[in-house]
This record gives structure tokens, sequence and C-alpha cells, in this order.
């Protein structure tokens, strides 16, 4: 046990921290090697660099009911991974009631008792209030002793739909105000169980069922925009692909031609183009079709005795990352969006290396996260775009399907290791994973782009 | 006039009556063989018997038909049924492999066959794949394994048309275990009636 580890179980939704006194540590720049066995919802063995990230306390309350928000912000701000998040005793679950305000710390704002803060190792302290209908989150900024930002907002009434997803902004907000860095709170993730595509939003909660048909669907995709999604459903030997929309569950088919097999689209970042693999009689080939006037289809690769699928833009829209079985396994090519200058992306080496397969280009286009076969079990790895150099982000069980959170530094995929699988998250910086589902059989997760504030609608 | 009409054919009656009671009644006559009566008997006896066994044996001989009829359909339906078990028969692959295994190429070879013998008869492959390769990338290898079966049997002579080709990658396991065993069954192509199927002819 290393001194400053923090041992939290929130199975039941209590934090209890231990200590913020952190011990002298060297500090090691991690390479975010999947080297802990985590089991469900209990960290072990994290690696936290203490010192390099900033303290922040989510100030408990006397307003119960706004102990929800606090513990979902406290949560959020958790899994963005980049605080230390200071759990006081008693705070950061409803079930304890509301806690007495913190020793010596005045409630009344503005101040607060920053120099006791600072000793805790909070570097900011996140405070909610209740003003008649209207939530104040206040940001104070313990070390320059002082606020540095207020929200009001008139949140939706708990357990109303759009609640959580409403104080997910809100910690977005409270991440952009301490660090100047957009969070993920307010994103979701699509993913496929028992064939059919689901959501859950980014801290585990709220899944719902969004495709609509009998048919096995795969491949969940989302648009740039977050306000459409894309996968393939079999009918009849085939695959059709569907655009859906978010917020009305409206879905269009995507033109095909003839009886074809077409599935993994991939939306071009402005929307326009829909890329996806074909599998006729000649194999599996990427095309491209005109998404605003569903048509204009293009043919991108030409394999012959060749499979191409698989395909990922980068987010300037210029290139396309896609899977090649030409060197005999399936590896990561690229090419531009045009379909020429197609050449070998993650280096492998020939006879040695398995297939690699599932590519995704991450949001801030540095990298690509990929899956390859590793001695007859897949790993996650990423590609470095600049150096064209792999490393291989896990090991722990068979972990597949890496999919980008906007901020480029979490990964959502699909790991056995707990014994069956499920979907996992994990973050490049401290190399944390924690599990985003407790059910087995969830596969092919999306992570969405932020999701953006839905035209109002109805109650 | 109704009453005077009943009363007339009441005394009628009534006189007829009377005459019949007058008669004595009559000795009943003693039987005596009649030679002629008997031969009649003996003949109309031989008829009844001949036409009865005429009878019987037509009747049998229809039973033999409709026997013999319903052994036929039996047999053709037995036959149709084995042919549809030749047909939908599965193959299996390698692991990541999509070329015909030689001991399949048999099973094929009885396809084809059964294709030439039966010209209406439509068909679709579909190509399956076992869990440890990739989800998606297993669509394409499933697309590889039916379509290197469709792509035998036209080699073979079966006009390409009359085959279509599908791919459910891992989607749709048949042995649901996670083990070699199951794998390899799971590793397969299908084959499936489209049209033309209703009545099939042995090859």
């Amino acid at each position: 046990m290393r001194a400053g580890r923090r041992i939290a179980g929130w199975a039941d939704g209590r934090l209890l921290l231990l200590a913020a006194v952190v011990s002298a540590q060297p500090t090691i720049r991690l390479s975010a090697q999947d080297t802990s066995a985590i089991d469900r919802g209990v960290r072990i063995g994290i690696v936290y660099r203490p010192g390099v990230r900033p303290g922040i306390v989510v100030l408990p309350g006397s307003q119960a009911s706004l102990d929800s928000v606090r513990a979902i912000i406290t949560r959020d701000l958790d899994y963005s991974d980049r605080f230390e998040v200071i759990t006081m005793p008693g705070a950061g679950a409803a079930s304890l009631g509301p806690a007495e305000p913190p020793v010596t710390a005045p409630r009344t704002a503005p101040g607060l008792n920053y120099p006791l803060y600072r000793a805790l190792g909070a570097d900011f302290a996140i405070e909610a209030r209740r003003v008649g209908d209207t939530t104040v989150v206040v940001v104070h900024d313990v070390t320059a002793g002082g606020i540095r930002r207020a929200f009001r907002q008139v949140l939706p009434a708990l357990g109303q739909s759009g609640f959580r997803l409403a104080v997910h902004r809100v910690a977005d907000q409270v991440l952009q105000a301490t660090l100047g860095a957009p969070g993920i709170a307010a994103t979701r993730i699509l993913f496929v169980r028992d064939g059919k595509v689901y959501t859950i939003d980014q801290d585990g909660t709220d899944i719902g069922l969004v495709s609509s048909s009998d048919h096995q669907a795969m491949s969940p995709a989302w648009a740039r925009n977050g306000r459409q999604f894309s996968y393939m459903e079999f009918s009849e030997g085939h695959g059709q692909l569907f655009v859906q929309d978010v917020a009305t569950h409206h879905r269009v088919s995507v033109v095909t031609t003839g009886k074809a097999l077409d599935f993994t689209p991939a939306f071009s970042p402005d929307g326009k183009t829909l890329a996806f693999s074909r599998a006729t009689e000649e194999g599996t080939d990427v095309y491209t079709v005109n998404m605003r006037d569903n048509c204009c289809l293009q043919r991108l690769t030409r394999g012959g005795f060749s499979d191409n699928l698989s395909p990922t833009y980068s987010p300037d829209g210029q290139r396309i990352a896609f899977v090649s079985t030409r060197p005999g396994l399936p590896q990561v090519y690229v090419m531009s969006a045009d379909g020429t200058d197609q050449q070998l992306f993650a280096p492998f080496d020939y006879g040695v290396t398995g297939s690699s397969n599932a590519p995704e280009w991450s949001p801030d286009g540095q990298s690509v996260a990929f899956h390859r076969d590793v001695g007859g079990t897949l790993q996650v790895f990423v590609l470095d775009v600049r150096t064209r150099s792999v490393r291989q982000l896990t090991s722990l069980g068979r972990n597949e399907d890496p999919t980008w959170a906007p901020d480029s530094r979490h990964l959502a995929f699909v790991s056995d290791r707990s014994g069956y699988r499920q979907l996992w998250v994990i973050d490049l910086e401290t190399g944390r994973i924690r599990p985003l589902l407790q059910q087995s059989g969830a596969r092919l997760p999306a992570w969405s782009p932020r999701i953006p504030e839905a035209v109002p609608t109805n109650p | 006039m109704k009453r005077v009409h009943s009363l007339v054919l009441m005394g009628f009656g009534v006189t007829l009556v009377a005459a019949c009671a007058k008669k004595e009644p009559e000795v009943a006559p003693v039987p005596q063989a009649n030679a002629d009566s008997v031969a009649a008997a003996e003949r109309a006896r031989a008829d009844s018997i001949a036409a009865d066994s005429a009878r019987r044996a037509q009747e049998e001989a229809e039973r033999l038909a409709r026997q013999r009829a319903a052994d036929s359909a039996a047999a053709v339906a037995a036959a149709a049924a084995e042919v549809r078990n030749t047909l939908a028969a599965m193959i299996h692959f390698d692991f990541d492999k999509a070329n015909i295994r030689p001991d399949d190429a048999g099973m094929l070879d009885q396809k084809v066959a059964i294709l030439n013998a039966n010209p209406d008869l439509r068909i679709r492959i579909n190509g399956h794949c076992d869990e440890r390769g990739s989800d998606e990338y297993n669509l394409a290898l499933g697309n590889r394994r039916s379509t290197a079966a469709k792509n035998y049997l036209v080699s073979h002579g079966v006009d390409a048309s009359r085959i279509e080709t599908a791919s459910y990658g891992e989607e749709r396991p048949v042995a649901m275990g996670h083990d070699e065993d199951s794998w390899a069954q799971n590793r397969r192509d299908e084959f499936e009636i489209l049209s033309g199927g209703d009545v099939l002819r042995r090859p």
C-alpha cells in the first residue's frame, strides 16, 4: 500500500477519504499501462499523481434537495480524471442526509475558510445552493482565496428527463471554469447488446434502448454534431444502414444499391458524407455516400483479393483510416478522403503481429485507437499519428473495440477482465480504469461528442 | 256434403271387409322342391358370390392403388427431404480462413448435382464465423466464406444468378460454447432455399 492512496468504495455511493495528505512521491510520467487488476466498482492499484492534479472538493450543504446534484457533479469531476477529488466525511451521499457544514467553515458566501481547504489539499471548492427555483453553483479558487465563477441555472426536477444531463453540463462548466478544459460529463455512449442499440450516460446511468426494430443491429456511430447517429441492421441477408435523430428517434435508411451487406458507418466531420464498408461477391470495400442528398455512391477501395473495411475519418475530414487485409492479415491503413494515397498506418511485423481491427481516430487527430490480436486474444492499442508508433494499452483479459471520448484522453472499450464481456473506461493520462456498465454482452461502443443543448421539447 | 261422402266411403269399406271375411282361410301350400328354382337360387348365389368377390377384388385393387400412391408420395417426400438435407448440409472452415476444405468439396459436388436436377431451385449461402475474431471484420470474413462456396458451385456449372450470398459474421452462432468444438461448428456456410424447393428431385 502506498501512502496517499485513496480507498474508495462507491458501490454504496459513499466515498471515504482517508487522507488528503499526500506523501512525497516521485512523479513519474505515466505510460498509462493497464497494469491494474480492478474488479467491479472497486478501485485498487490506481496510480495517482499527487501534486500534479489539482485538488477539488464539493462542499456538503444543508439543502438535501441538492444532494443528487452534488453527488453527480462530484462523480463527474472524479471521472474527468483531472482532479484529486477530496471528499468531506459525510458528504457525497444522499443517504447520509444533510451533513453538518465543515468545521469552522463559514457558510456565508463569498468567504470560505480558504486556509482550511488549502490545508486539505484543495485548489478548488464547489458549492451548490438553491435560491428559489434556481440552482447556484459557485466555483471557489481556494489558492487565490476568492470566487472564480458562479453559475445560475434552473435545473429540471430530480427524476425528470433531462435532469442528469443538465447536471452533467454544470459539471462540464465547473471543469471549464477551473481548468479551462471542456469536459466529457455531458456525453453518452451507444453500444450493442443482444442485437439492439442502447445508450448510456458516461457515468453509467440512464440506460435506454434506441434502435427500434426487431432486426439485429450492429456498429453504432455518432455524427460529430451529437444530434444523429448511424447503425447497421441485418435484413434478409443484407446489411442496411440507418441514420437516426437523437431527439426525435426518427430514422431514415441510407441509400444502397442492390442487395449488399453495408456495415461500419462513419460520418465525415462535416456530416455531409457517410463512409461505410460494403461486402459483395467481389469482397469488402470502403464506399462513401452523400448524406444530404442521399446519393452519389463512391467506391474508395478496390480490394480484389483483399478486404477493406471499418473506415474512420480524421477530425479535419482529410483522411480516412481503415482496415485492409492486403498484407494477409487485417491491419490499419490510411488514405485520403477521396480514396487516393493508400498506405500502411499502424506498423506491424510481418508474420509476427496479429490481426489489427476496429480503428477509431481521436477527436484531437493525434491518435488512432484500435485492437490487435496478441497471443490469441485482443488488446487495445493506440497509434501516434505523428510518429506512427504504436503502444499497447491493455493486457488483462480480452480488450477490444476502443472508442474515444471527446476529450481524446478517455477510451471506452469492451473487456472480459471481470469474467464477462462488458464496457470499461480507461483514462490514458492516469491509466485509471473503471467499469461503465455491469451488464454482460455489451459491445461495439461508440462515445458521443458533447451532447448539444436539446431543442426544448414539450414536457 | 263432406259428411255424406265419408259415410258412403265408410259403407264401402265395411262391405269390402265383410267380403274378405267371408272367404275360408286357404291351406298353406306344401313347399315342393322345384328343380328350376333351386338351380336359379344356386345360380343367383353363385352370381352373388362372384359379384362379391369381384367387388372385393376391385376394392382391394383400389386399396392397393391408393397404397401404392401413398407409398410413392411418401417416397417422393422422403426423396425430397433427403435432397433438402443434402442441400442444407453445412460446410466448415478453418480459423480466419475462407477456402473450401478438400473434405467439404464432396458436399458441394452433391449440391451441384441437386441444383442441376432442380433447375428452378434458387439458394442463398450464409457465411458465419466464430466469436474469436473482431466483430466487424467477421462480417467481411463471413462474406468471403459464402462467396467461396458460391464460386465453387458456379465453377462447377451452376448459374451464378441462382445463388445469393450473405454474411452474418459471428452474430448467429449454432453452438453457444466458448471452446474449440463450438468455434469449429460456428465457422460455417449455411445453404438456404430461396425458391423452387417445393418439389425437389433426386439428381
